[in-house]
């Protein structure tokens, strides 16, 4: 039997399953047609997705299949920005990066402050899914996809940075370890070549962590895709490597996701040290801190978790999955976020204090420059801490979907600036009183930073329509798994296993 | 006929004699009247690149060497001091271990040299020299017509988007020992003069091997006048100041 007869078969079926012999469908999910659990669906807000699964495959699935105009517009749009970005980037690689704001002393400006930036908000995505599937947290099952999607995209823009930065970027392959003709051999000494053995590690594990995660979802797409005669069948045949969904393939699945999200949790952490050491191992006043290890990993899941709230809201509204990402969802989130949040105000008071209670001169000179861009820390503060707590703390708040949008582009916006506090100010206060200067951000920076905003925002919308963005294998399973207990004449949902 | 062995023999051997070299600067900073005419003398000699006004007020100007100028005291007692600035050659050199491709390395002869062709400009190496004395080449470097004439064979004219720094003029180095080798002797004083010591008209520079007990440079590393700077930072560099004087007719 070839594939694509198989392949046919399960579509009619409407399961990823197949269905012969040895091999199993999906098992039927009684629990959601009893009408004696209907005590239980009212647990949650709307539980009209659970009706049957062919109804919650075609309703996931309609943001990849069905594109409105607008999508067309909206895209359009990113491309025209995106295309000035590149204009920019290509005209400071032909003339030269004096383009750019920096010079002397500050040699490294907003580029690499980006740079922080897109690396941390990878650190969301991957690691918050591998924390939530070890820790089994149930809520996690809608959110996973879009989240390591985040990841694999932020570090795809995270990449170009340092591309852009260099000054002559046609010999950057010098940093790739190529046996070869040059007899050159990189400097495993210096922190950058760290950084980009690291990256690119952390860029093929998230890459094939969202893959693998796919796996089952690319089969129900691809099964659609091929009842509906889509072009997109071409591709996910070849991805979806022949899923099929027996026992043998659920069981190396979760074996192998499992697998994955320990060697992930290992890798995330270690990934933005590295970053943090770029600066903490150079003999720099104000870089060269113990701190900054722990302090930028919790900073990169802060502003990750919340670009991941962000997104849910933004999916939720844009894709009409409220039944899906439910608020529920988001106040969980808001929770984690608060934690977090929590953690890295510490984290920004430790760093204050032990340099103004030491007072070292140059040191000092550093946190008293930082001082002049009174307006930056207050928006840090703010936006980092005092305010994001306290609104966190209200159950309201975390499940007001407008409020939560607004409060988690806040915190980027102050985790954006506090990157660029780390940078900017410690490079224009060095040891040598000589070079004090100050930096400003040219056209050409703002251009390309622009762009690479726009650039995420594009690989995302590309991403939703050729793959499904809702984990659905896994809601499925968390549907199989919970079950109902009777208390009395109570009916209560719980998780029956995992 | 000389065997492998011996041939290879009498190469190391040779090779280990021209690491007995150890070159050290020597700055008297009582001597120094902060003419800078050591800036002009290393702009011409090392073919470093004139970036025009607007970019010196940008801070992107190129001199190896720069003078720097702090006021002591309030006024009416002010004093000026000068401070010329260079590559400090550091032994435990910051910039070097930070260097992803290799551009920045240690030679044997205690100089911290710069590969203008393996440089792709990250910037790293600017960055960790306390010194603030890497420059960094923003644009690419022009010549017009009469300038060009006076460039110097033996200085590579750098391209946009490597560092560049302060070499203790590598080729008259190089020049200076082939000729001593040619005499079949060791360089001694005054064979090699970098631009900027030859150009000073107070002779405050002073150049030569510390490693050679009787060089003017180590009985003056030795004066007890003798300072490093930013000592604290641990790079032990290879210039070294002499201070302690007065200069009060600067005043």
């Amino acid at each position: 039997m070839s594939l694509d007869d198989n392949v046919k078969r399960s579509a009619d079926a409407g399961v990823a399953g197949g269905h012969h012999g040895d091999v199993m469908a999906l098992p039927e999910i009684e629990s959601f047609r009893d009408p004696e659990t209907k005590a239980a669906k009212a647990h949650y807000d709307d539980a009209d997705i659970y009706r049957d699964e062919k109804g919650f495959n075609e309703h996931t699935l309609r943001p990849m299949f069905f594109t409105t105009k607008s999508y067309f517009i909206f895209t359009l749009a990113l491309g025209l920005v995106m295309a000035q970005g590149l204009g920019f980037f290509v005209y400071q690689t032909f003339v030269g990066l004096g383009m750019a704001g920096i010079h002397e002393p500050v040699y490294w400006g907003a580029y690499i402050a980006t740079f922080v930036f897109w690396v941390g908000m990878s650190h969301s995505g991957t690691i918050v899914s591998s924390i939530l599937r070890l820790t089994q947290a149930n809520w996690r099952r809608p959110i996973l996809r879009a989240a390591e999607a985040m990841t694999a995209f932020s570090l795809m823009v995270a990449g170009l940075f340092p591309l852009i930065h260099v000054g002559r970027l046609w010999r950057a392959y010098y940093m790739v370890p190529l046996p070869s003709q040059r007899m050159l051999w990189p400097n495993f000494k210096s922190p950058l070549m760290w950084d980009f053995c690291a990256i690119n590690i952390y860029l093929t594990g998230s890459m094939t962590f969202l893959y693998i995660g796919l796996l089952p979802d690319l089969a129900v797409a691809r099964d659609k895709a091929i009842a509906m005669g889509n072009w997109r069948r071409h591709y996910l045949k070849v991805l979806a490597l022949g899923w099929r969904g027996s026992h043998r393939e659920w069981s190396v699945y979760n074996k192998c996701s499992l697998f994955l999200a320990v060697i992930i949790l290992l890798i995330a952490p270690s990934v933005h040290t590295i970053v943090s050491w770029d600066f903490a191992m150079t003999m720099t006043p104000g870089w060269h801190t113990t701190i900054f290890g722990p302090y930028f990993v919790v900073g990169a899941i802060y502003s990750g978790i919340a670009a991941v709230i962000t997104l849910m809201i933004t999916l939720r509204i844009l894709f009409n999955l409220d039944d899906v990402i439910r608020k529920f969802h988001i106040d969980a989130l808001g929770k984690l976020l608060l934690v977090i949040a929590i953690i890295w105000t510490y984290f920004y008071f430790c760093e204050f204090i032990t340099n103004w209670y030491s007072h070292k001169p140059e040191e000092w000179e550093v946190m008293a420059w930082q001082g002049h861009r009174f307006p930056y820390h207050l928006m840090v503060m703010l936006g980092g801490s005092c305010l994001t707590i306290f609104c966190l703390s209200w159950r309201r708040f975390r499940s007001c979907m407008p409020c939560m949008f607004a409060l988690t582009l806040l915190v980027n916006c102050g985790m954006y600036i506090e990157r660029y506090l780390i940078v900017v100010p410690i490079l224009s206060r060095r040891d040598n009183p000589f070079m004090w200067t100050d930096y400003t951000p040219t056209i050409t920076e703002v251009g390309i930073i622009v762009a690479s905003f726009a650039y995420f925002i594009f690989l995302y919308a590309i991403f939703i329509k050729l793959f499904p963005i809702v984990t659905m294998a896994d809601v499925k399973e968390g549907v199989i798994v919970s079950g109902d207990v009777r208390l009395g004449r109570h009916a209560v949902r719980v998780q029956v296993k995992e | 006929m000389r065997t492998l062995k011996e041939s290879i023999k009498v190469k190391s051997f040779n090779y280990k004699k021209h690491n007995d070299y150890s070159w050290s600067m020597i700055i008297d900073l009582d001597r120094c009247n902060g003419c800078g005419a050591c800036v002009i003398g290393c702009q011409a000699e090392n073919n470093v690149a004139t970036v025009g006004e607007e970019e010196v007020g940008k801070k992107r100007n190129m001199h190896w060497l720069r003078i720097e100028r702090y006021i002591e005291g309030e006024y009416p007692h002010v004093k000026v001091r000068f401070l010329p600035m260079m590559c400090q050659h550091c032994a435990q050199a910051p910039c070097e271990s930070v260097c992803p491709v290799y551009a920045t390395y240690h030679n044997p002869e205690g100089l911290n040299v710069q590969v203008y062709n393996r440089c792709i400009g990250t910037r790293f190496c600017g960055n960790n020299c306390p010194y603030s004395v890497r420059y960094f080449n923003w644009f690419d470097s022009s010549f017009p017509e009469p300038v060009n004439n006076q460039l110097n064979p033996d200085v590579s004219v750098r391209e946009r988007g490597v560092m560049e720094k302060c070499s203790l003029c590598m080729q008259r180095i190089r020049r200076g020992k082939d000729t001593a080798k040619d005499e079949g002797r060791e360089v001694q004083d005054g064979d090699i003069q970098p631009a900027c010591a030859q150009t000073c008209p107070t002779g405050a520079i002073t150049f030569g091997n510390i490693n050679d007990h009787e060089s003017k440079v180590y009985k003056m590393a030795h004066s007890g006048r003798a300072i490093s700077l930013f000592e604290e930072k641990g790079t032990h560099p290879a210039v070294k100041y002499l201070k302690g004087g007065t200069n009060d007719v600067i005043g």
